[in-house]
């Protein structure tokens, strides 16, 4: 499945990155620790997470990560925009807790 | 795929302690050498995950420090110097899940413990040494085919 149609069945919001729409996603990945996200993670994967700050950027472009929902109605921090858009990374955003998420997006890819 | 080169590249990058703004970059740059170079793609994973980690533990611990890499056609050698508050007891700051790391890192999704471990299962060798008050300087060895 591509990334841009879970954005649309999910109605979440692109805040970044929005070339990488056209990426076919390997699966999921739910974290919020970067150390376990960097050890355990696939390329492909999307990342559903409550962080917010800029090293997230980093993870996910080190790991080729397909993107990152951030949850809870958490917002990315300012300073993230410009560094997700040059390192290609897709940040979206949800009101949806990440149960909630993560549960819709298990039924969608299995 | 042979590596693209038959000489020894190498090259440092300095790292400021507190600066999480360029967490990643090292690593990043280091992916990209590898790269550029043919390396298969599953020894550049493991290179760029010990590089971040290491990264992190001089920008959460330390005042300063440097990243030294080496490629040789043999093997990625990458040295970290820091100069940071030192590690006690290694053994301890090597079990899985025990970090010294402040709340407000934690926060951060950092300080779980994994960082140390993290990178000696992505190495072929791992060293570490450490003076308390001075620094700690980390060596990992990863094999090229």
């Amino acid at each position: 499945m591509k990334l841009g149609e879970i954005v649309e069945k999910l109605s979440l919001d692109v805040k970044t990155g929005h070339h990488g729409l056209q990426k076919e996603v390997s699966g999921v990945y739910v974290s919020d620790l970067l150390s376990d996200v960097m050890a355990n993670s696939k390329e492909g994967n999307v990342w559903i997470t409550l962080q917010t700050h800029l090293n997230i950027v980093a993870v996910a472009g080190l790991k080729g990560l397909a993107g990152i929902i951030i949850v809870n109605n958490r917002q990315p921090e300012k300073e993230i925009n410009d560094k997700a858009d040059s390192e290609k990374v897709t940040i979206m955003t949800t009101s949806m807790p990440a149960f909630e998420v993560t549960g819709k997006l298990y039924q969608m890819l299995n | 795929m042979p590596l693209n080169t038959d000489k020894t590249i190498e090259g440092s990058f300095q790292l400021i302690g507190g600066d999480f703004s360029i967490a990643g970059e090292s690593s990043a740059r280091l992916k990209s050498i590898l790269t550029d170079l043919g390396v298969q793609e599953d020894i550049i994973r493991r290179a760029s995950i010990a590089t971040f980690e290491a990264e992190m533990n001089v920008i959460i611990y330390a005042a300063a420090g440097t990243l030294h890499y080496e490629i040789s056609p043999r093997q990625i050698r990458i040295t970290l110097v820091d100069m940071g508050p030192g590690i006690k007891d290694i053994d301890q700051a090597m079990q899985e899940g025990y970090s010294t790391a402040p709340d407000w890192v934690r926060e951060m999704g950092w300080g779980a413990g994994m960082g140390l471990p993290n990178m000696k299962k992505n190495s072929d060798e791992f060293k570490i040494d450490s003076v308390v008050g001075e620094g700690t300087t980390v060596e990992m060895v990863i094999n090229l085919p």
